[in-house]
This record gives structure tokens, C-alpha cells and sequence, in this order.
């Protein structure tokens, strides 16, 4: 690859360690552009990150694909647009291209979001190399030959080659990535009138998502149709590879970058910051519910991985999971519809 | 959760990084906390992996049978799906199966291995000359 970049002259930018990596992203660009408040749960929250889908016909590592927070690209576009920051983002089809575009931003001093693909970013551990091309990460300068790299699942600046962020950018697959990079571009000031209101957008969303769409794999009533599956996994694909859909199951909800309790305690935690920022302490109460819906998960976690252990493989204990995730699909079916009725 | 409770177990993150995790404070206020891994999840991912060892195993047996070509069993130890490899050499699903076949993967033309062959980050040869034996050099590297 042609060297066509100098070093960078130093920007100053913090690194912002996170739970999840687009969230970290978004929060830590606004932040660059001098939108202090952001934090990673107000991002969140303002982006409507919380979900729950149960997917139709996809198989993700030949296991169910669940998941527990809203698609890629949406956390970024919908909380900049709720606080009236414009972005750019672009795709590539030439490898040269997006890396020369991404060489002028950088030598402008603009931080840029990239998304990439995990299989080959060799800053991770081996064990968590799958094919999942939407992460994302943020390039920041260039020095001596490597890319600086502020990752947000990581908890300090990273760096990659010109040919490993090429190899990444240009993942595979599923979601790939095409060289995709966003940036926020005109941030305007934020005044509380703006963020009350980009907070009340993201919690009528969400809430909208989760109790409102008629389609039983999405929402609330996602938790109920997964219920129902996993009690006949057992005698439809026999007790391994129904531990392994189980396993699978936890990882989506509790793995890296989901901040434990499959996004709940994000959830939870913006809550608390919106009752302070609208100053209704009728929020908090639902901060409470959604604390108690992590922990909820998190029990039914410990009970999936006996399964999956080997340790307890009987009907009545996929029987056990299934039950408690029916008990979460009421519980948040009620908090959200609550919420949604409430017009905060 | 609460801080306290906030697991701090071996992982496959150890010497790597922490995670960041959000938990209740002692005063009831949530904060960022950072965990070294949790044995629930360090076991899913555990299980996973002996998934993939345990299909690569039987995708090497396919090999030496000579039931499957060695692209299947490439496929199988880069952790890809048929869409993937797809996405990265350029092939239809449709073709790539038929380049399961034995036969027909070994009238195949180098310049179609060489797409094979760069996606597995391997040379021609590698893929040409695999046969099921010494199979496990190829996972997790």
C-alpha cells in the first residue's frame, strides 16, 4: 500500500471507554464537537437503542438470532438527528478511495466513526473473532506507519497498520461494512430545552418499539416467542444443540458491549439521568423496573448456562427458562406500555 | 446490579481489556463499573468454541473421505457460513456449494483458488494440498 500520509498533527482526543462500541462512538464524537452532557446512557436512551426481535429465517452462527438493542446505524443517526446535528456518512466500493477519504478527514483533524468488521481486528481476543461486521471504532490521526485507533470496548487508544484497518474496513459478509465512516457535521450548541426534548423523543420511542408494534418477535412480546421456542428445543433438536441455541441466547445478552442484562441497565441508567433532566420523578420508578428487568435476565442467564453445562438438562429446566422469560415479556410489555401512556 | 455484585471472573478478555458494565452504586446511582468476565458467559463462549472445534474435526474427516474438498473445511475453521465466504470471494452460494464436491474442486483453476485462497489467508498450495491430516494448526491462530 502506498504511503501517502504523514504523521497527524496530535488532535486532542479522549478516549472514552464503553459498553457498547456504537454507543461509545456516538458519545465520545459529540462529545469531541463540545456536546459535554453526552454520556454513553443518554446516547443510548435519545437513540432508542433499547430492543428486543426475535428474526425471522436468520441463523446467526447456526444458532437463534436475537437481539437485544435496535440495528446498526440507528443509535448514531437517531440521536443526532433528535439533537439536530447533521452527519455525513459515506460507503465505499474502491479500498483506495476510502482510505484516501479517510486520510483528508483525518488531516483535517476530524475523529471519524468507522464500521468494521471484528474477524480480523487483531487488537481482540482470538475467542471473540467472529464474522460480526458492525462494530465500530474511532480513527483519530495517523503516526509513525499506524493508524490511532479509539476503540470503545477497550480501555485505552489502540492503533492499527494501514493494510489491518483496510482488512477491516473491508470485512465480508453479512452487514458488510464497504469502508462505511460517519462523523457529526454542524454541531450546534445544546441547551437543556433540546435535550428535554431529544430525551422525551428517545424514551416515547422506545417505548413505542417495545409495546406498540403488532408483530409478536418484536417488542416485549419478543421475550414471549422466544419462550415459546425454547420449550420445544429440547425434543426438536435434542439437548446439545438446544444448550448451544441457549448459549447463544446469553451471549447476545450479556456479552461485551451490551453492558450487562442485555442492554437493560443502559436502559435504566438513562432513565434515572431523564428523570433529573425533566425533572419527574415518576421516571425513576421505571429506572427501578428496568434495573429489575436486567436483573431478571441475569437469573435467567445463570439458568441457561447449567443447562448448556450439562448440569440440569431436563425438560422442566428449559421449561424453568422459558417461564422466566415469559415473566420479563410482561414485565417490560407493562413498563413500556406505562411509559408510552404516560407522554413524558 | 449492584457494584458489588458486578462478577469479576477469568475470561478470554484477561490481558486484553475489561468491560464496562452498568451497575447501582451505593448510593442507588448508577455508574460505570468495569469487569474482568463472568464464568456464565465465558462458558457460553466456551461451548461455542468447542462447537466449531468439534465441526472442523468433522469437516477434516469429510476431507480425507473425500466427501467434501478442502474449502469446505476452511470455511468450516475461519468460522464463515456459506454468505460470508460468498461475500469475500465473489462466488454464488449455488457455486461455491458445487465446489464442495471433490471432483469438481480439483478442475478448478487457479485463478478461482486464488479467491478461495485469500480469503483463508492461505497460499494455493496449502488449499490444494490439504487432506484432513493435521488439522488443528488451522483453528484459533
Amino acid at each position: 500500500m502506498e504511503q501517502t500520509l504523514i504523521n497527524t498533527s496530535k488532535i486532542k482526543f479522549d478516549h472514552l471507554q464503553a459498553a457498547h462500541c456504537e454507543n461509545g462512538v456516538v458519545t465520545s464524537l459529540l462529545r469531541y464537537h463540545g456536546i459535554e452532557a453526552m454520556n454513553e446512557p443518554l446516547a443510548f436512551g435519545i437513540g432508542s437503542g433499547l430492543f428486543y426481535i426475535h428474526m425471522p429465517f436468520l441463523k446467526v452462527n447456526d444458532g437463534p438470532a436475537i437481539s437485544f438493542r435496535i440495528m446498526p446505524g440507528f443509535v448514531f443517526r437517531d440521536t443526532c438527528k433528535a439533537l439536530g446535528v447533521g452527519i455525513e456518512r459515506k460507503k465505499f466500493k474502491n479500498k483506495k478511495d476510502a482510505e484516501n477519504f479517510l486520510n483528508k478527514k483525518i488531516e483535517q483533524g476530524t475523529p471519524v466513526g468507522c464500521q468494521v468488521g471484528v474477524f480480523h481486528l487483531k487488537y481482540f481476543p482470538r475467542e471473540y473473532r467472529f464474522h460480526f461486521n458492525a462494530h465500530n471504532i474511532i480513527v483519530y490521526g495517523f503516526e509513525d506507519g499506524r493508524y490511532l485507533i479509539s476503540d470503545p470496548v477497550m480501555e485505552t487508544f489502540t492503533s492499527l497498520s494501514p493494510e489491518e484497518l483496510e482488512d477491516v474496513r473491508f470485512a465480508r459478509g453479512p452487514l458488510a461494512p464497504n469502508g462505511h465512516i460517519y462523523y457529526p457535521v454542524n454541531v450546534p450548541a445544546i441547551d437543556e430545552d433540546t435535550l428535554a426534548k431529544a430525551v422525551r423523543k428517545g424514551i416515547r420511542k422506545t417505548a413505542w418499539w417495545m409495546s406498540k408494534v403488532p408483530i409478536e418477535r418484536i417488542g416485549a412480546s419478543g421475550f414471549n416467542y422466544t419462550a415459546k421456542k425454547i420449550r420445544v428445543w429440547r425434543d426438536k433438536l435434542g439437548e446439545r444443540k438446544a444448550g448451544l441455541y441457549l448459549g447463544q441466547i446469553v451471549r447476545m445478552q450479556e456479552e461485551i458491549g451490551t453492558g450487562g442484562g442485555g442492554f437493560r441497565f443502559l436502559f435504566a441508567a438513562f432513565l434515572e439521568q431523564s428523570a433529573e433532566i425533566l425533572g419527574n420523578d415518576k421516571l425513576l420508578k421505571y429506572s427501578d423496573e428496568m434495573t429489575k428487568s436486567g436483573d431478571l435476565l441475569r437469573d435467567n442467564a445463570v439458568r441457561m448456562a447449567a443447562i448448556y453445562k450439562g448440569r440440569k438438562t431436563d425438560q422442566q429446566h428449559f421449561n424453568e427458562v422459558a417461564d422466566a422469560m415469559a415473566d420479563i415479556s410482561r414485565h417490560e410489555a407493562e413498563i413500556f406500555r406505562q411509559l408510552h401512556k404516560m407522554k413524558v | 446490579m449492584k457494584k458489588e455484585n458486578l462478577p469479576q471472573d477469568e475470561s478470554a478478555l484477561k490481558n486484553v481489556t475489561r468491560e464496562v458494565c452498568y451497575v447501582k452504586n451505593n448510593d442507588g446511582k448508577y455508574e460505570k463499573g468495569l469487569s474482568s468476565g463472568w464464568q456464565v458467559k465465558a462458558d457460553a463462549l466456551s461451548e461455542a468454541w468447542e462447537e466449531i472445534y468439534r465441526k472442523a474435526e468433522e469437516a477434516a474427516e469429510e476431507v480425507t473421505k473425500n466427501t467434501k474438498s478442502p474449502i469446505y473445511f476452511f470455511m468450516i475453521v475461519n468460522l464463515m457460513d456459506i454468505p460470508t465466504l460468498s461475500g469475500y470471494t465473489g462466488f454464488w452460494m449455488i457455486t461455491i456449494k458445487r465446489h464442495f464436491k471433490p471432483g469438481v474442486f480439483k478442475k478448478l483453476s487457479d485463478r478461482k483458488l486464488e479467491k478461495y485462497a485469500s480469503a483463508f489467508k492461505i497460499s494455493i498450495e496449502e488449499l490444494k494440498q490439504f487432506n484432513g491430516a493435521d488439522f488443528n494448526q488451522y483453528i484459533k491462530n
